[in-house]
């Protein structure tokens, strides 16, 4: 079923942790696997790069704190080769991090060179974008990786039944559009053509972290916009290549959009205000963070909608 | 309780919705046959109980819930005459499977309203998502925003009238009853419908498989000038009448009639 939930500010910097944390925990009944964010701070002048050294499903044997440490190192190591400052490293968990960068190269050989280790994955990777995601409801994921406190002026985020993939971390949303910075998908549906466009994107050159059909959707519009579409376009075009049925939810360092197939098979519920616009699988979303009375609709088929903050 | 239990007696509850000790709360303020109750704080099951006892037990007539917060489910198999009204919106399978109860809705609803409903009258004010009144088989259900997708999947009976426009396949597998779309229509209007009348008053984007232009009757304008006066919907516009073209099933003479005796 999975749940996703989108809000964007039109003025400035909110607590859009604390909102997007409001709105997933009332549709923890639509995925109880896991819980991820999208959250975009003011853009900084270093790269912010969200990493795990370990998934949940790496086994917890007598190695793996020793395996955790050394990768850490592994990691530090490999970035300084590549001339990226740490200006910051903050550990979020035994295995998630979160670091700051004074670097000016290609983003690309950071992520290759990081996910080269064995059990890391790099989860974001920009100047705005923070991808937080792991097991458990909103509530313990916020709480694991204080959001509560998250000021930026948009976000997306997901709650996971897991139909597709593993319940891991790999598998769960939002999924960082590899090497594109700061472009973040979530997805509620099924893609029928998944292998056929992983093929070809991977033909491309992009590698894919998991086997979920979801990270399609990031990778593709990525690869839209870097020939020089426009996220809307990217979008529209997508109804068209991508087969099943979705909703699915994108952003970029100042824009959110919001795509449902030709079928409407999927739900999405929206309000529009003066200096918000929220979406969300079900209304229940929206009203954990609006408490007074408010007109909602659901996009019909074939829609594409793009917001700017 | 009853939530699935296996040998060993262990509840399934990987979404932490389950109420095993779920009581009436018995928060309303009764007025003779009126009650009005805040369901800010309630769950669904509290809500739902809560209108139960009021109806079944209490002998009210006539309950207002406030805040009802779009939860999922309220006011479901509800099967007597009684009034109620939501001061607000309603989730997913609102007012599923009732017979009898007069609602109003003063805000929208999320999927599915009115599912399987077999008598009475909804009114929501707002929009409506997908699927609404999906098997319907007896009633009105006035929406005076727009539809989402598929509203009337599998009608059997009843009246589904919107103000507003509806989304792809709406009336898919229709087998009796009518809708009346004051604005357009998605693709696909009617796909597979069996029977029924489907009438559009704006465009429509395409027509499903087997539904075609239907013969106007002056039956057809009085049922949908009566419609309109009765819930105060002003002067209705001009329509298209939308039926099924009998193509696509195997009917027969007699087929039609058994059915409709058995449905």
């Amino acid at each position: 079923m999975c749940g996703i939930a989108g809000i964007i500010y039109k003025d400035g910097e909110h607590n859009i942790g604390q909102d997007m944390t409001r709105m997933l925990q009332s549709m923890k009944h639509r995925g109880p696997d896991s819980t991820g964010y999208a959250l975009y701070a003011k853009p900084t002048e270093h790269v912010v790069m969200r990493y795990t050294v370990a998934n949940t499903t790496t086994p917890r044997d007598y190695e793996f704190q020793g395996r955790l440490k050394r990768n850490r190192a592994e990691v530090e190591s490999r970035l300084a080769r590549l001339d990226a400052k740490i200006v910051s490293n903050e550990k979020e968990t035994d295995y998630a991090f979160r670091v700051t960068l004074d670097y000016s190269g290609d983003l690309k050989q950071i992520a290759d060179q990081i996910e080269d280790i064995p059990d890391c994955e790099v989860l974001s990777l920009g100047h705005s974008l923070e991808i937080i995601k792991d097991l458990g409801d909103a509530e313990t994921v916020c709480a694991q990786y204080h959001l509560d406190t998250f000021s930026g002026t948009h976000a997306i985020g997901h709650v996971r039944m897991a139909t597709e993939s593993d319940v891991d971390i790999s598998g769960a949303h939002p999924y960082w559009a590899y090497p594109f910075s700061d472009i973040a998908v979530v997805h509620n549906g099924q893609l029928t053509n998944y292998f056929q466009w992983r093929r070809r994107l991977e033909r491309s050159g992009h590698r894919f972290n998991s086997e979920c059909d979801s990270e399609i959707i990031a990778v593709y519009l990525a690869e839209k916009m870097s020939e020089g579409m426009s996220l809307e376009d990217a979008m529209r075009l997508s109804l068209d290549e991508l087969d099943g049925v979705f909703t699915y939810l994108c952003v970029t360092a100042d824009a959110l959009g919001m795509a449902k197939d030709e079928m409407a098979a999927k739900p999405l519920v929206l309000f529009e205000g003066e200096n918000m616009i929220v979406m969300a699988s079900e209304e229940m979303a929206i009203r954990a963070i609006i408490d007074h009375e408010i007109d909602t609709y659901d996009p019909y088929e074939g829609e594409v909608m793009v917001w700017t903050r | 309780m009853d939530a699935i239990t296996g040998e060993n007696q262990i509840v399934y509850d990987a979404r932490g919705l389950v109420e095993p000790d779920c009581e009436v709360p018995k928060v309303s303020k009764i007025d003779g046959e009126k009650a009005t109750f805040d369901a800010l704080d309630l769950t669904t099951r509290q809500i739902n109980l809560e209108l139960r006892w009021l109806i079944n037990e209490e002998g009210v007539t006539d309950v207002t819930v406030q805040n009802p917060g779009a939860k999922h489910s309220l006011a479901v198999g509800l099967l007597t005459r009684c009034k109620i009204t939501f001061e607000g919106s309603l989730g997913y399978f609102g007012c599923g499977i009732i017979d009898g109860p007069e609602v109003h809705i003063k805000g929208r609803v999320g999927w599915s309203a009115c599912e399987n409903m077999m008598s009475g009258t909804v009114v929501v004010e707002g929009n409506a998502g997908s699927l609404t009144g999906a098997a319907m088989r007896g009633g009105d259900l006035i929406v005076k925003g727009r539809l989402g997708a598929r509203s009337g999947i599998d009608q059997k009976g009843g009246l589904i009238l919107t103000m507003g426009s509806v989304g792809a396949n709406t009336g898919f597998m229709m087998q009796r009853g009518r809708q009346v779309i004051v604005g357009d229509a998605g693709h696909g209007l009617g796909d597979s419908m069996y029977d029924g009348i489907i009438y559009v008053g704006g465009t429509v984007r395409s027509l499903g498989v087997d539904c075609v232009p239907g013969e106007w009757m002056d039956s057809d304008a009085e049922f949908i000038d009566r419609k309109f006066r009765i819930y105060d919907l002003g002067t209705p516009p001009t329509f298209q009448k939308f039926v099924c073209g009998k193509k696509l099933h195997n009917y027969d003479n007699l087929e039609a009639s058994e059915r409709k005796l058995v449905l």
